[in-house]
């Protein structure tokens, strides 16, 4: 465990906030971190961004994500990690999808392809307009190739990015698609992408408790999401295929159906 | 995985035919059938459940887990879905032919009678009493530390089933010999040594107790001197199997639990930094083991120590 001070916290969104703090080394687009709130809880967060300084991205939805919007520069947190597998940089012409909070993780992962020389097509969807995260970060990175969706068609798209995504993967040729984001959206693309025979990786979302591979909390077939994952290729996704995007394990352990 | 036929690996734990001596710890990958199922075929002789209780439960807030000098610290709390709860997992393991162990834990002797017989109903090869969590103080199943209920709850659950009942021990006593020995004569077929030593964390930052739960249980290399002396004791003093656990993370710490008295091993925190591959290498190290010693079965191996 060790303790980092929050350099910057930007309001991204009415309830997406990112916190800024030093370098955490060794990290990889994909990957995440253990923040620890002492007296609240210790959550999960993905990496919005690598480097000087690193940064987590998180949404409003409970005690833990509360108090971490409500911290400013200067207030400490605790940190472990960085855990998981991370993205692999495969193909020439990706497709990445992230829904919601979901952008967070890839962001990194595009700003990575374009310093290789990749250049991908990025389609970033949320509920509404002023839900939208990163617009601006990944436009000066990607142009035109910056793609936008809103359920409320408030900009870009109207409707689900995942029904946008199959309509980009049936115009372009993309031979490799990137998800991150609502589970439910993800095996959406998941299955279009396997439709198309396009190899995927998704990065999946589970209870996480320990981050080190044992309370086995975060199992989704006999894979860990904390350690094995979180992000899943095509060949592992077929072998969790009766779990995701169907059901998942609760703090009890037992299955219950994945909603959203 | 080429040692799972390996020279002498095979134990007899009481009944329960293990191809090799080595399974995972209790609380460790063993929430879901498909987990267990791959403890299984990275080499493991049989797999062990997540404790289960009468009923579901949670488990404690994060931080639950730790990492300390040595080992690691967690309290989780128990989280399970409950005996009933879990039965289709055990189903599952058993339709996939994997041996299982199934933990469990109660509060009542009623509770403890009814559990064992929901599990076995649904194929466990074996029961393990854990009576020795030290993350849910005062739970009153928790009785490790009073060898009159340790015996009263071993004898109740052995009324109630054939299969072979380990009964896994607390090394936050002052006479773990006396503890088992109350195991035994309460029809106990064998013993697992040890649970976790309690112990806790504070960070010098924020200055205060890392862990939600404050204190937890200390587990990894940190605490294997501590577990060997336990399994010593107990092997000095039970003439009943010991399965060791505490702290095993390579082939040459389990031949020396064998040595202290141990038939077979629990591995648990070694799959944090060695990966699923720790059980097939373990086994793999024994059988070279045994056969640069002239050994034909870790039989011949239990004990040795205590040769005079």
């Amino acid at each position: 465990m060790t303790a980092v001070t929050i350099e910057r916290v930007v309001r991204e969104t009415p309830d997406i906030y990112t916190l800024y703090f030093p370098a955490v080394a060794g990290a990889r687009p994909g990957q995440y971190l253990m923040i620890w709130l002492p007296g609240v809880d210790e959550v999960p967060m993905s990496l919005s961004t690598i480097g000087d300084p690193s940064s987590i991205t998180v949404r409003v939805v409970g005690d833990a994500t509360r108090a971490l919007s409500r911290l400013g520069k200067g207030d400490k947190v605790g940190l472990r990690g960085p855990f998981g597998n991370g993205y692999n940089i495969e193909g020439e012409r990706p497709l990445l999808v992230g829904g919601g909070t979901g952008i967070a993780s890839l962001a990194p992962l595009a700003e990575e392809m374009v310093a290789k020389g990749v250049k991908p097509t990025f389609l970033i969807g949320a509920r509404s307009r002023d839900q939208l995260l990163f617009k601006d970060r990944l436009s000066r990175l990607l142009g035109p190739s910056l793609m936008v969706s809103t359920d409320d068609g408030s900009e870009g798209y109207h409707g689900y990015a995942s029904n946008y995504a199959a309509e980009l993967m049936a115009k372009t040729r993309f031979d490799h698609i990137y998800v991150c984001g609502p589970e439910i959206m993800a095996a959406k693309i998941w299955a279009e992408a396997e439709r198309l025979g396009v190899p995927v990786q998704a990065s999946l979302e589970r209870l996480c408790k320990c981050a080190v591979g044992l309370c086995g909390s975060c199992a989704i077939g006999p894979y860990r999401v904390c350690r094995d994952g979180p992000v899943f290729d095509t060949a592992r996704l077929r072998e969790v295929a009766a779990d995701f995007g169907r059901r998942r394990m609760d703090a009890s352990g037992r299955m219950v159906r994945v909603d959203h | 995985m080429g040692s799972l036929t390996g020279k002498g690996l095979a134990v007899d734990l009481a009944g329960l035919k293990l191809r090799s001596p080595t399974l995972n710890a209790s609380g460790v990958l063993g929430m879901s059938a498909p987990l267990l199922k791959r403890v299984y075929d990275s080499g493991a002789g049989a797999v062990v459940t997540k404790s289960l209780g009468p009923a579901g439960r949670p488990g404690h807030i994060n931080p639950t887990v730790v990492e300390v000098d040595g080992g690691l610290l967690n309290a989780m709390g128990l989280p399970n879905p409950g005996v009933e709860g879990y039965l289709d997992e055990l189903r599952e393991l058993k339709r996939e032919g994997v041996p299982v162990v199934a933990s469990f834990f109660a509060s009542t002797l009623e509770e403890f009678q009814s559990g064992a017989a929901a599990l076995c109903d649904a194929g466990a090869d074996a029961l393990e009493l854990n009576l020795s969590c030290p993350n849910v103080g005062g739970e009153p199943g928790m009785c490790a530390a009073d060898a009159v209920s340790v015996e009263r709850v071993t004898s109740a659950v052995k009324r109630v089933t054939t299969a072979p009942v380990l009964v896994k021990l607390s090394p936050n006593v002052t006479d773990i010999a006396g503890i088992a020995v109350a195991a035994e004569r309460g029809g106990a077929d064998a013993i697992t040594a040890v649970n976790t030593l309690k112990a806790m964390a504070i960070d010098a930052d924020f200055r205060r107790p890392v862990l939600a739960n404050v204190t937890g249980g200390l587990s990894g290399p940190a605490i294997k001197s501590v577990a060997l002396r336990c399994v010593w004791e107990i092997a000095e003093a039970v003439k009943i199997p010991i399965v060791g656990c505490g702290g095993v993370s390579n082939w040459r710490d389990a031949v020396e639990y064998m040595l202290a008295g141990a038939s077979a091993v629990e591995v648990g925190t070694a799959v944090m930094d060695h990966g699923f591959e720790v059980y097939g290498k373990m086994n793999e190290g024994i059988s070279e083991y045994l056969r640069e010693n002239g050994f034909d079965s870790i039989s011949e191996v239990v004990g040795l120590a205590h040769r005079k």
